[in-house]
């Protein structure tokens, strides 16, 4: 009964968004004001109808009605109840929904915080967001319904995906979807002005805070997920250029371009062509993403079952989506002439060459992730290895990272390059005297590590001297310098960790040591164990550091009894400077032999911290007075327009 | 049309190009093998039942039209299927064998027991081989074999009422 | 010319300097990175990238898989059901790697004819096959 409501709702919802795309749009083209206050109600609506039908599947999930196909494919009767909350999206169907349901929120967070806009403005917002919930969601009713029931009802589920039953797994999608979907707001609001036909700084202001806390989250989600990847599946790295991370890294790089394009937008009549467009291309980017990891088209680690019906439809969303604002983008292009000028040496070039080299650097690795397609439509397979994306990403930051601090001391308009250098003189000798002094302390590091290190103090102390020398930060220049200090912890630790790791895989017998840098690694042997839905063989070891015990570390080989399957679960010790990470292989031989994998991760957590700080930087930033203080000023015109009618 | 609206549709002319390659890519790496096999006879073999301790050949089932359904106790489509499976062989058209794929027979008797048996027969392919032979590419598959030992049809993934009416039972009608 | 002339000379001029750098940098790191997919029989035909890494798919041929006792050394084969080639590993294998199922190595072709591999990929979940393995089977069974 309760997967039929589910179904209803799922329904009424879907109905709810097509009225949503047709009421107020109508209303608007007909000057009707009625129809136009449709608007926010149906929004509410939508939401109402869209949380319930999800809570109704976790519930189903929760009591495992196992009567419902899609919970007993993806769950069983001794699955830990945190795991069958997070199974409700561990797999395509359910994830969809997720989807959508975080779409009707943002749509209901667009309905609420809008009251400073005037009627005509938010009912095309909210009418765009409804065209877009209403195509996911008829694809996830039509194709992709998780409340359909196999009949007659199996006696115990399936199963979850071993490598999903994790704590990673609760967090990382809901706050990685709310990024994607985060996108579609500053898309709406852009789509939404090229219908009016006027993009005047009002939209953009108004679009920047949402589009810094769709980034934020985005943020949030790909630190999240290359956690994950890197305690869970036991190879020790962070970032593997899969398809399916690139396609959450692709929207997160046009959104940096995007964000830094409004700020200059914002401000100035200048570049307001060029932020219409990277709105689309953002969210293109996140439906794109969609796509390719639905479709089942790339080769990934993680991706979704393969379902082409699917990757059909979810294409030709993308197509009317992407292909329709792209349109609407060119038969406006008349009324987005930029007349603000500025000066070759100002701030605007400066966001304006980082906005190109973002979207440079997007292109590129969308050009890599689809060059295997590209390959296979002439006959051939190949496949594109991740030193690829590492050489042409790391040679796309170094322009971007020394004209970082530029673009933080320029002025807006017209300056002085020798005002700007003569400021950035002192920061630029610490952050030499800093790399140099590094590179005798860690003890001889390669070129790039080397220009990493320099990069990251730069940025950092170029920050801290901006801070100091400003008597008085809004919140929008201290999110920037957050999210800027973010970078530079990013940039150390990335630096320290990809070139100055280490690793050994060895053949250990109990007893045995093995001495890894600074460390001395003992191992105790393996013991078999039972917990909680699987057996484990358990391995001890003992690390010290000199005479000292650093830490017992204890990976795991899982065995899933329903799937049958060994999974590898690696012990981290972490640290502030350094991760230890053992992860245990199999048994070589009778006497106790096992292989062993250790590594030493320097500086690592470094590198996450930076993506919290970015996140941190981004949402302090959309808090700031201006976009509040504005919206007031708007809504006391309004009152008075209304007064005066 | 002027200059300025030209150049503004470039990005549009891009991303058709994109979509007109993932839209060819689509097609090519499905899951939807056709068979080299269809037309042909099918492969020898000789496996144990899972229900008697004859072993059956491929000569045994020869001489009437069936129905060979690729399943296995960890196959979550293969429940899926069942229930078609089931009021398919009720009808009585034609017989249906089972090839239990990959599975231990334990758990294939305890997934028998709990969801029925529909099957005349089933074979054990526990090292997958004999699926190998037949082109296999996971389960559940179903192929249509004739009196002869012809494979007449090949249906990849689960048995449903649309491929059922529009491909087994006109297939079933053609080489009766 | 005029400042705004100048200033868009200016600006094209750079873009076009990005620009080249940018594809220089692409065609480099493209050339350097591209990695074939080839089948045991196509590198039994010869027609495989010499002294340089590429990937190799198949299934692991069922009883072929033999590990040393005193290290990490691997040897096994792996086959299309066509032609079988020989593969050498040192090192900690993936969770599902065994017999009969799909893997895909990436490493160089030694003289001897054994392929030397530097990683080893299999999928992490039972029912999956890597699509280039599934289609380069498929190959071998058109032509049986």
């Amino acid at each position: 009964m309760l997967a039929e409501i589910g179904q209803f709702t799922l329904a009424f919802s879907m109905v709810v968004s097509l009225l949503l795309t047709l009421i107020p749009l109508y209303g608007y083209y007909t000057k009707n004001d009625s129809l136009m206050l449709t608007a926010r109600p149906l929004a509410y609506l939508q939401v109402i109808f869209m949380l319930t039908s999800f809570l109704i599947l976790v519930a189903l999930f929760v009591i495992q009605d196992f009567s419902v196909t899609y919970v007993w494919r993806n769950s069983n009767s001794v699955l830990p109840i945190r795991y069958r909350v997070s199974a409700t999206w561990g797999a395509h169907e359910g994830s969809m929904l997720l989807w959508i349901t975080i779409q009707a929120v943002w749509t209901a967070m667009v309905a609420y915080f809008s009251k400073s806009l005037k009627q005509a403005q938010i009912a095309r917002v909210l009418s765009v967001l409804g065209i877009i919930s209403l195509g996911f969601a008829t694809f996830v009713f039509f194709m992709s319904n998780p409340f359909l029931r196999t009949i007659p009802m199996p006696m115990d589920g399936n199963d979850l995906n071993p490598l999903l039953q994790d704590i990673g797994l609760i967090f990382h999608p809901p706050i990685l979807y709310m990024g994607y979907v985060g996108l579609s707001v500053p898309f709406a609001i852009s789509i939404a002005a090229l219908i009016g036909g006027n993009i005047n700084e009002t939209w953009i202001r108004w679009s920047r805070p949402w589009t810094n806390a769709a980034w934020a989250f985005l943020t949030l989600g790909i630190v999240l997920g290359s956690w994950w990847a890197y305690y869970e599946l036991g190879w020790g790295g962070w970032w593997f250029w899969d398809p399916v991370e690139n396609a959450s890294f692709l929207p997160w790089l046009a959104a940096i371009a995007l964000i830094h394009v409004q700020a200059v937008s914002e401000r100035r009549n200048a570049f307001r062509g060029w932020t219409v467009l990277l709105a689309i291309i953002a969210f293109s980017l996140s439906v794109l993403g969609t796509f390719l990891v639905r479709s089942g088209i790339l080769t990934s680690v993680h991706a979704f079952a393969a379902d082409p019906t699917r990757g059909v439809f979810v294409l030709i969303l993308l197509a009317i989506y992407a292909g329709g604002a792209l349109f609407l983008y060119g038969l406006r292009a008349n009324k987005l002439r930029s007349v603000g000028g500025f000066q070759l040496s100002s701030r605007e070039t400066l966001l304006l060459a980082n906005s190109i080299i973002f979207i440079t650097a997007c292109f590129m690795v969308l050009l890599g992730t689809l060059f295997p397609l590209i390959f296979e439509s002439m006959g051939k397979k190949i496949s594109i290895g991740p030193p690829y994306f590492g050489t042409m990403f790391f040679t796309m930051m170094v322009p971007m990272v020394v004209l970082l601090p530029l673009g933080v001391f320029y002025k807006w308009q017209k300056d002085d390059i020798n005002r700007v250098l003569s400021q950035l003189l002192m920061p630029l000798i610490i952050a030499t005297a800093l790399t140099i002094a590094s590179w005798f302390y860690f003890d001889k590091l390669n070129i790039k590590a080397t220009l990493g290190l320099f990069a990251a103090y730069w940025v950092f102390i170029a920050a801290v001297t901006f801070i100091k020398q400003s008597k008085k930060l809004t919140r929008g220049l201290w999110g920037m310098q957050i999210a800027h200090i973010g970078v530079a912890f990013y940039l150390f630790g990335v630096s320290m960790t990809e070139h100055t790791d280490f690793e050994i895989d060895a053949l250990m017998h109990p007893g045995e040591i093995k001495v890894v840098k600074a460390y001395s690694v003992e191992f105790k042997g393996v013991k078999k164990e039972k917990i909680e839905n699987y057996d484990a063989f358990v391995g001890h070891f003992v690390v010290s550091e000199g005479n000292s015990q650093v830490a017992e570390m204890n990976p795991q080989k899982r065995i899933y009894p329903r799937r049958g399957n060994p999974m590898t679960e690696a012990a981290i010790d972490a640290g502030f400077t350094r991760d230890i990470y053992i992860s245990l292989g199999e048994q070589i031989n009778n006497q106790g032999g096992w292989a062993v994998r250790i590594y030493i991760k320097p500086f690592i957590r470094w590198m996450w911290g930076g993506g919290i700080l970015m996140m941190l930087g981004a949402f302090f930033a959309s808090t700031d007075r201006r976009y509040f203080r504005h919206a007031k000023k708007l809504k006391q015109q309004n009152i008075e327009a209304y007064l005066h009618s | 049309m002027n200059k300025t609206i030209i150049k503004a549709l470039i990005p549009l002319a891009i991303f058709l190009l994109l979509v007109v390659l993932l839209y060819n890519g689509l097609g090519k790496n499905t899951r939807l093998l056709p068979s080299a096999l269809i037309g042909k006879s099918i492969p020898k073999f000789s496996l144990p039942s899972l229900m008697t301790d004859k072993n059956i050949s491929n000569k045994t089932l020869n001489g009437h039209m069936y129905l060979l359904n690729v399943w296995a106790s960890w196959c979550p489509n293969c429940r899926i299927e069942h229930p078609m499976i089931t009021e398919f062989a009720r009808q009585n058209i034609i017989p249906v064998y089972g090839l239990n794929y990959k599975d231990t027979d334990a758990e294939a008797k305890r997934w028998l027991q709990q969801f029925g048996n529909p099957y005349n027969d089933i074979l054990v392919d526990i090292d997958g081989l004999v699926g190998i032979d037949f082109g296999v590419y996971g389960a559940p598959e179903t192929f249509l074999i004739d009196a002869k030992g012809i494979i007449r049809h090949k249906i990849v993934g689960e048995l449903n009422p649309q491929n059922l009416k529009n491909e087994i039972l006109p297939m079933i009608d053609k080489y009766k | 010319m005029t400042p705004t002339r100048k200033k868009r000379l200016l600006a094209v001029v750079l873009i076009l300097i990005g620009v080249g750098i940018a594809s220089a940098i692409f065609l480099t790191a493209f050339k350097e990175n591209i990695l074939f997919y080839k089948s045991p029989s196509e590198i039994a035909s010869g027609d495989y990238p010499k002294a340089r890494n590429f990937r190799v798919g198949g299934m692991v041929k069922k009883g072929s898989i033999i590990k040393s006792t005193s290290s990490l050394e691997v040897k096994f084969m792996v086959t299309d059901y066509g032609k079988d080639i020989e593969i050498h590993y040192t090192g900690l294998l993936p969770d599902l790697f065994r017999d009969d199922q799909g893997v895909i190595a990436i490493g160089k072709l030694a003289d001897s004819g054994v392929f030397m591999a530097e990683e080893i990929l299999a999928k992490h979940d039972e029912n999956y096959m890597p699509p280039e393995v599934a289609a380069s089977l498929k190959d071998k069974k058109d032509y049986k």
